[in-house]
């Protein structure tokens, strides 16, 4: 119990404040990227003690931000349908943070004394063991759809339910494709439990390399349920002027704000365990199926996990300022036509050839086998990427048709 | 006007290549965009500058438009000859100028007060393209601030004291630029 309570504190509180200096981060790539310097100045404010204050890099910032957030007067409008209001931010941020119970934020400590009691082998998971982790961070995410709605709802005001419909219609849309993209980990893996596909993989290879296609389908798929650009469509200024969340103000924005992010640090996390080896790394990371492992090899773990994600969600962060968001007829293309039937193709040729390998190869896995079934699986990718982008289903023509009678555009009535 | 009307022209959509279908290089291209400006703002090359603990580079002093200074002429007078050009050509009508007669034999007048209200004062340059004696110039002084309207409004002497304190850096415009500098 105080193990689990204890693993809780900081799981919460180290997300929490990663979330705040992620902001940060972000906040100075996207300087970086326009070739400006970004928030650099708040530090310690020392002058309050008569001292000359201290810069720190800005690292300060996260601390002000939050600051200003709650200072904030903290508006209802009054024609909002007050419990939805207030619930809304509530089940976002809820959803967003119950998620990280079942996944593993390490992957074991070794066995240690602790006031003369023998503790551990620990494993770095709230909720360790739990054999449909995935399932269980699918059902979360889907109820953060719910925080979308009843905010654009309980608003009560047009564009915040047109934006709050539009992205539950696109959360909606890439839940498919990222649930085809698990299906071939799953079936690789034989097992639903987040730390077993960890340990698969660290015996198998990283399935990026094994499932190239999925691999992209689920990162594409996760951008858009994290609501990043290129997918930010749930935001538009211009659009919506502010999407679902345009009458929060105050700690109810700053909640959803911080799921946002909490979704984009989850979509990394599923990306790192699911395809980029969790904490796998050639050489140094240990034996897969070790139960008890020593110190070095623990922090070594740890590191490599969050190693990773930090570079992925720096992936993220510049992924933003590179590419122009779609249309939302280009998003729905893209969800239907192209990732769906790419999800369904790489899940048959996961399984088609793990039967193959299962019939056909021989009972110890030997390098020939192994990366034959690699280069199986890139060719797979290859074909499929070639034939939806030949079939090119994402050029829409959305000018007035010449061949249909002419349309009188400004004739007098 | 009818979809069909022969003034509209239609433009048809460039095609796109087998490279811009596969999606991928174009992804790469992005990347690539990307992180040219970003390694190059982590070497250190912004545009911005931190400012007020760094001040930002300013082009050419010399063409710049900041705070107007009135120039002096080797004997140390005031160049103006109050011909009120710059008062006609200002657009903001931000100049004052009370003439007076000259008490040099070289020139008929002289401005007895020459105000200009910064405030008022759109930075446009017209006043120093008008100045038929290279007496009204802007200074490459951006960072112009006060307490109050009053402080804002310069008159003779200020605007003098802005000619001592930037005649080392902006020497006046020399005829290459087209001025009548000696």
């Amino acid at each position: 119990m105080l193990e689990i309570l204890i693993k809780s504190a900081v799981l919460i509180g180290g997300i929490m404040t990663a979330a705040a200096y992620f902001v940060l981060l972000e906040r100075r790539m996207a300087a970086w990227v326009q070739d400006r310097i970004g928030p650099s100045r708040v530090g310690a404010p020392l002058s309050l003690l008569g001292l000359k204050d201290l810069r720190l890099w800005g690292l300060g910032q996260p601390a002000a931000d939050g600051l200003k957030m709650i200072m904030k007067e903290e508006y209802t409008p009054s024609h909002v349908d007050r419990r939805l209001y207030v619930v809304a931010p509530i089940v976002i941020l809820a959803a967003a943070i119950a998620t990280y119970a079942v996944i593993p934020f390490g992957s074991l400590l070794p066995p240690m004394e602790i006031g003369g009691e023998k503790v551990g082998p620990i494993q770095l998971t709230v909720a360790p063991g739990v054999d449909v982790g995935i399932i269980y961070v699918f059902a979360l995410s889907s109820i953060a759809v719910y925080g979308v709605i009843l905010g654009g709802w309980a608003s009560n005001n047009k564009y915040s339910f047109l934006g709050g419909l539009r992205s539950s219609a696109q959360l909606i849309a890439y839940e498919l494709p990222l649930g085809l993209g698990i299906l071939g980990v799953v079936l690789a893996s034989g097992s639903l439990n987040l730390e077993r596909i960890m340990a698969a993989q660290a015996a198998q290879g990283w399935y990026a390399i094994l499932q190239p296609l999925g691999f992209v389908v689920f990162v594409v798929a996760a951008f858009a349920e994290a609501a990043r650009l290129p997918f930010d469509l749930p935001e538009c200024e211009q659009e919506l002027i502010g999407g679902y969340h345009t009458e929060y103000a105050g700690m109810k924005l700053l909640l959803f704000l911080v799921a946002e992010f909490l979704h984009m640090i989850t979509a990394s996390f599923l990306i790192v365990i699911l395809f980029l080896g969790g904490w796998h790394f050639p050489l140094i990371t240990g034996e897969a199926d070790a139960t008890i492992i020593s110190w070095p090899v623990a922090l070594a773990r740890l590191l490599v996990l969050h190693g990773k994600i930090f570079l992925v969600i720096v992936f993220f962060m510049w992924v933003r300022w590179s590419w122009p968001r779609f249309r939302f007829d280009q998003l729905m293309n893209l969800a239907w036509k192209i990732m769906l039937p790419l999800g369904i193709v790489n899940f048959v040729a996961v399984a088609v050839l793990e039967e193959i390998r299962h019939s056909y190869g021989p009972d110890e896995s030997t390098w020939a086998w192994s990366l034959g079934i690699i280069a199986a699986s890139w060719v797979v990718f290859a074909a499929a990427w070639l034939l939806t982008s030949v079939a090119n289903p994402l050029v829409t023509d959305n000018r007035p048709r010449r061949d249909l009678a002419p349309l009188e555009v400004d004739s007098p009535l | 006007m009818k979809a069909d009307d022969p003034n509209i022209k239609w433009i048809e959509e460039p095609k796109l290549g087998l490279a811009g279908k596969m999606y991928l290089p174009l992804v790469a291209q992005g990347l690539t965009t990307t992180w040219k400006h970003l390694s190059k703002s982590l070497r250190g090359e912004t545009v911005t500058v931190s400012y007020p603990d760094e001040e930002p580079k300013i082009g050419n002093p010399l063409i710049y438009r900041g705070v107007h200074r009135l120039n002096k002429d080797e004997a140390g007078r005031v160049k103006c000859v109050a011909c009120f050009l710059c008062a006609t050509a200002c657009p903001a009508h931000c100049i004052d100028i009370i003439a007076d007669e000259s008490p040099w034999s070289d020139r008929e007048k002289y401005p007895q007060s020459f105000t200009i209200d910064e405030l008022r004062c759109i930075y446009c340059g017209m006043c120093e393209e008008a100045c038929p004696v290279d007496a009204i110039e802007l200074t490459s002084l951006y960072n112009l601030t006060g307490r109050s309207r009053e402080e804002m409004i310069f008159d003779k002497e200020k605007l003098l004291s802005v000619y001592d304190a930037t005649k080392e850096q902006e020497p006046m415009q020399s005829p290459a630029l087209g001025g009548t500098a000696t």
